[in-house]
């Protein structure tokens, strides 16, 4: 019999090891986030997946789940502070969604559509972030990134490049590659890396694929991104 | 480019030398480049990545994070006025006019001849002794409008740093009242040999000198008051793997404004600081310390080098010290570089591994998982100093010492609207308006304790008492007298959080900057009711919501001002209507300029036609 | 007990820097058209040519701020209107317009009235009867106070109607799933 917390007052089994969303996406129960991936190494900056702990905001990514927790998620006050960490998230960057390839595919709209955003509600920051077509296969978008930092995770952990980095600080946080010259063309990325498939955005693009899925058949369109992902 | 190669050819291998090559070390090499070259050309950036194995992302993201490195140059004279808010009620702001007009340069530019760049900072630990700044990093404080004229003269001349005056440079202690902490003057290896009656080195649990702390009821100096003892012994009791060490890191990163003691105990009392540091290697085991030390403190740099060459001759730091066999501990001393974030301790550990300053998610705990992953005690300087004079007397001596739940002495630094700024010691327990009275404060209607992350209180508040159980401080004391508008002290704050964000949490990165705005909008003149919503809601985020301390504290000021000043902030939202937080007639200004108009037509009212 | 006659609603719409596009959606609502007019009354809408807007209980604001015009238009819809719906893309975020805003606006003028080859002989235009545009494209709750908005690149006729629906019973517009749609 593994130990369990409640989550919403439903019983949700855990290993030991395992953190609070893992083990609730495991249940089938959805905790929305962007900067989690199960496939790497927990970041817990992006804090769309905070819960209350026994009453304590938590990041549920990076939290472990422990016996007689009392976790709540799909509540009224918490979909509402994570509606304000998405329109953070959207006057921060610019993301106009009619001109983005990544439209329908995008988890920052599609988990946006899911908490029922309708406006960015903040003044925008309208930031000038030219975009680097550098390279003859890959565009990278820079506008749309919400410094989820997975393609930073991918490319470290997984393809043993770092191809991609953060640098600046506070609002000028920015994603950086790997070349002198600042441009992608220059390092040594290839189109099967992990980092050019984790975006959750429309930063990293493949060039000439963009519109070929039509509207209605994207990954969003058939059902909520809480009812389509693991 | 061809001359920078050259600089970059001889000046990069002696510091990569000095480092080891080491890639941890990258944020001294890169410290060390930029004092070297005035600032991190691409063909630097380049040596190193060459020199360390790093990848040029991750050295770009390193250099990126921190104020004081610059990947584009800023001039040979770096000048950065310290943008304190007590220095600011000060006059620091026309100070700076003053010197941007001698020397032709725009605030925030490089000068058209490449010669000087100037620009605000944050508090650079001379609030008693302001307006202060930097130059090339290091502090000229107490300026005039002769002293900004002298060094106008000096930088016009292009007169090299070493050459200044040094009494531009001199840094005033002000030590204002002493207790036993300021008071005491221990003989060299006085404290270790205390320290060496009462435990063996590296003793296991249940160690003596831990149990001392336990006794002294030592709690951290940092501000959160953490229980010293507790530290040490989960750091002393957690596993160590093989090749590894426990590491002890005296946090000297005394970033927040207002705050200047650990530059006073460092400058007088530094033996002590390194004798409790010493004291903590000894009930740890541990080998390896770290004095992280504030890139503005840069001008203690040589002075703490000599003070650890003195030590180490004493057979009091190195291999075997007091000759006791496997008593090996010494004491490197890395640089900050213009980041406060990096005083909270695991972000601190995140620099010292030549990183960017990110706190770091816990747990783990440092106590456990710190410096390179290994068991680290991180305390305050005031807090090793604390330790030493345990070591020395006893905890029973030190718990006689302060109130109930807050033993010892504490260090305030007093700054703003007073008479005698300074080093204050006082037992824990001492009232604000016995602060003040010492001080020689008159007609003061706020101290903002702790800093803007701290408590601001207002005047019915003055009885109460600078303890742990009444109102926590790590040492900043800002006064406040009636003829200053609150309003401004809490945007001034604003804007340090702002700029001191670190950028890993979407509600501070973002937070931090909406909030400043919000109070910039209502400074503006365009604040209504609903601005006053939206402040309040991003102190809702910002507290519930964020990575660390420094977002969770944010909203402090705003709150503090808001629950004690209220009338400073309705002043501001007269507008009955909602507002733009912009000028929209100021809007159409490139259009006038460009089209040549100026007909009615070409302008907008501030204020909405027939609002209903 | 019997309902009092209800009222119409007396609605007024408008385009600012949009495309029409969320207009043409409205009438998309097709068949709904005539439950709706059951509902509401126009003012001034593209629909009615109605020049100067009256006392309304709604304003529906398609596009966004990107000169002194749209500036008063909007200013006078906050006046006379109890509620405002910012409608579309353009009207919520500055969409497409807003595309220019990390381009500085003189840059912008030098490049298409002075370097590019065109209508204007090289003369920016000064005619008094043209709004100047603003230095950046806003989206209109950064202007005025917006009580809701319909997102969508323009909003599916099936999503206006919805909104509108909700309002016209008193409650705040939810788009589900489906509806909600920013592109």
């Amino acid at each position: 019999m593994s130990p369990t917390f409640t989550l919403d007052g439903k019983e949700v089994p855990f290993r030991e090891g395992q953190t609070i969303i893992q083990a609730a996406h495991a249940a089938g129960q959805w905790i929305p986030h962007l900067c989690y991936h199960p496939e790497f190494k927990p970041h817990g900056s992006c804090k769309l997946c905070t819960v209350t702990v026994n009453g304590r905001h938590m990041a549920s990514c990076t939290t472990q789940a422990a016996a007689g927790q009392v976790v709540e998620s799909d509540t009224e006050a918490l979909n509402g502070e994570r509606r304000t960490l998405l329109q953070m998230l959207f006057v921060e960057g610019n993301h106009f969604c009619p001109s983005c390839e990544k439209s329908g595919d995008c988890k920052l709209q599609a988990t946006a559509y899911d908490l029922g955003m309708m406006t960015p509600h903040f003044d925008h920051f309208y930031p000038c972030r030219p975009v680097d077509a550098s390279h003859p296969e890959i565009l990278l978008d820079f506008n749309r990134c919400i410094l989820c930092s997975l393609c930073v995770r991918a490319s470290r952990d997984v393809d043993g490049k770092s191809v991609f980095a953060l640098s600046g600080r506070g609002i000028g946080t920015k994603l950086v590659v790997n070349a002198a010259s600042g441009r992608l063309a220059d390092t040594d990325v290839a189109m099967d890396d992990k980092a050019i498939a984790v975006c959750p955005v429309g930063v990293i693009l493949k060039k000439r694929r963009g519109f070929a899925v039509p509207i209605g058949e994207r990954t969003y369109d058939k059902a909520p991104i809480s009812a389509t992902e693991e | 480019m061809h001359e920078a190669g050259r600089d970059v050819a001889s000046a990069l291998p002696p510091i990569l030398a000095r480092w080891r090559q080491d890639p941890t070390a990258l944020v001294q090499i890169l410290r060390e480049t930029q004092e070297a070259l005035d600032w991190i050309p691409p063909e630097a950036i380049e040596f190193i990545r060459r020199g360390l194995g790093l990848p040029h992302s991750k050295i770009e993201g390193v250099a990126g994070f921190y104020s004081f490195f610059h990947t584009r140059p800023r001039g040979r004279y770096r000048v950065l006025f310290a943008d304190n808010i007590v220095e600011r009620l000060q006059g620091s702001a026309a100070l700076m006019e003053r010197l941007c007009r001698s020397l032709w340069v725009e605030p925030g530019k490089v000068s058209e001849d490449g010669l000087l760049s100037v620009d605000t900072t944050s508090c650079i630990g001379m609030g008693d002794q302001g307006p202060a700044l930097l130059v090339n990093n290091l502090a000229v404080p107490r300026l005039t409008e002769a002293r900004i004229d002298e060094l106008c003269e000096l930088i016009r001349g292009e007169v090299p740093l070493a050459e200044w005056p040094a009494g531009l440079f001199a840094v005033e202690d002000n030590i204002r009242r002493r207790d036993v902490l300021l008071d005491s003057q221990p003989a060299p290896g006085d404290v270790l040999r205390a320290a060496q009656a009462r435990a063996r080195w590296g003793g296991a649990l249940p160690n003596p000198l831990i149990e001392e702390l336990r006794t002294a009821r030592l709690r951290g100096r940092g501000g959160a008051g953490f229980p010293t003892a507790l530290k040490w012994a989960s750091c002393r009791g957690a596993p160590l793997a093989a090749g590894k060490s426990r590491i002890v890191v005296c946090n000297a990163d005394e970033g927040e404004p207002g705050t200047f003691k650990d530059r006073v105990l460092l400058t007088t009392q530094a033996d002590l600081v390194f004798d409790g540091m010493t004291v903590a290697a000894h009930a740890l085991g541990a080998t390896r310390g770290f004095l992280y030390l504030r890139g503005e403190y840069r001008y203690l740099l040589d002075a703490l080098q000599a003070t650890l060459a003195r030590r180490r001759a004493a057979g009091l730091l190195g291999r075997g010290i007091l000759g006791v066999a496997g008593a090996d501990f010494d004491i490197e001393i890395h640089l900050g570089a213009g980041a406060y974030v990096c005083g909270e301790e695991s972000a601190l550990i995140e620099s010292l591994e030549g990183k960017r300053g990110t706190p770091r998610n816990r747990p783990p705990f440092p106590v456990t998982h710190g410096y390179l992953d290994q068991p680290t005690v991180v305390d305050n300087v005031e807090t090793f100093a604390c330790a030493a004079l345990i070591a020395l007397n006893g905890g029973g001596w030190f718990a006689g010492l302060g109130s109930a739940e807050s033993s010892g002495t504490k260090l305030l630094s007093v700054s703003g609207d007073v008479e005698r700024p300074g080093v204050y010691e006082f037992p824990f327990g001492v009232s604000v308006d016995e602060v003040l009275a010492a001080a020689g404060a008159r007609n003061a209607q706020a101290v903002q304790v702790g800093g803007p992350s701290g408590t601001c209180i207002g005047a019915a508040e003055f009885g109460r008492r600078i303890a742990f159980e009444d109102i926590p401080s790590a040492g900043a004391f800002m006064v406040f007298d009636a003829s200053r508008d609150m309003f401004e002290v809490a945007r001034n704050f604003t804007h340090f959080f702002a700029h001191e964000s670190c950028g890993f949490c979407t509600p501070c990165r973002v937070g931090t900057s909406l909030l400043k705005n919000l109070m910039d909008k209502l400074a503006n003149g365009h604040g209504s009711p609903y601005d006053f919503v939206e402040i309040e809601k991003m102190n809702h985020i910002l507290q519930q919501m964020s990575h660390c301390g420094l977002g969770h504290s944010a909203c402090n000021p705003v709150l503090d001002t808001i629950a004690r000043f209220r009338p400073a902030y309705e002043r501001r939202l007269s507008n009955p209507s909602f507002e733009p937080a912009f000028d929209l007639d100021r809007a159409l200004a490139p259009a006038r300029q460009m089209t040549g108009r100026d007909d009615a037509g070409a302008h907008l009212a501030i204020h909405g036609e027939a609002t209903k | 007990m019997s309902e009092p006659a209800k009222r119409k609603l007396r609605v007024a719409t408008t385009s600012l820097a949009g495309c029409f596009g969320c207009h043409m959606s409205f009438l998309d609502i097709d068949e709904h058209l005539f439950e709706l007019i059951e509902l509401i009354e126009f003012d001034r809408s593209p629909l009615t040519d109605i020049k100067e807007v009256g006392e309304c209980d709604l304003g529906i604001i398609e596009g966004g701020l990107c000169n002194a015009e749209n500036v008063h238009i909007l200013r006078e819809f906050r006046a006379r209107c109890r509620k405002l719906v910012a409608i579309g893309a353009c009207a919520v975020n500055g969409g497409l317009p807003a595309q220019r805003n990390h381009l500085k606006l003189t840059e912008i003028l030098e490049e298409v009235y002075h370097t590019s080859p065109g209508i204007a002989q090289g003369l920016i235009p000064n005619d008094p009867e043209l709004p100047l545009p603003l230095n950046k494209v806003h989206p209109l709750h950064e202007v005025v106070k917006i009580d809701w908005f319909i997102p969508g690149c323009p909003p599916s006729g099936e999503a206006i109607w919805k909104a509108l629906t909700d309002i016209v019973a008193g409650r705040d517009p939810q788009l589900g799933f489906g509806l909600l749609r920013y592109d």
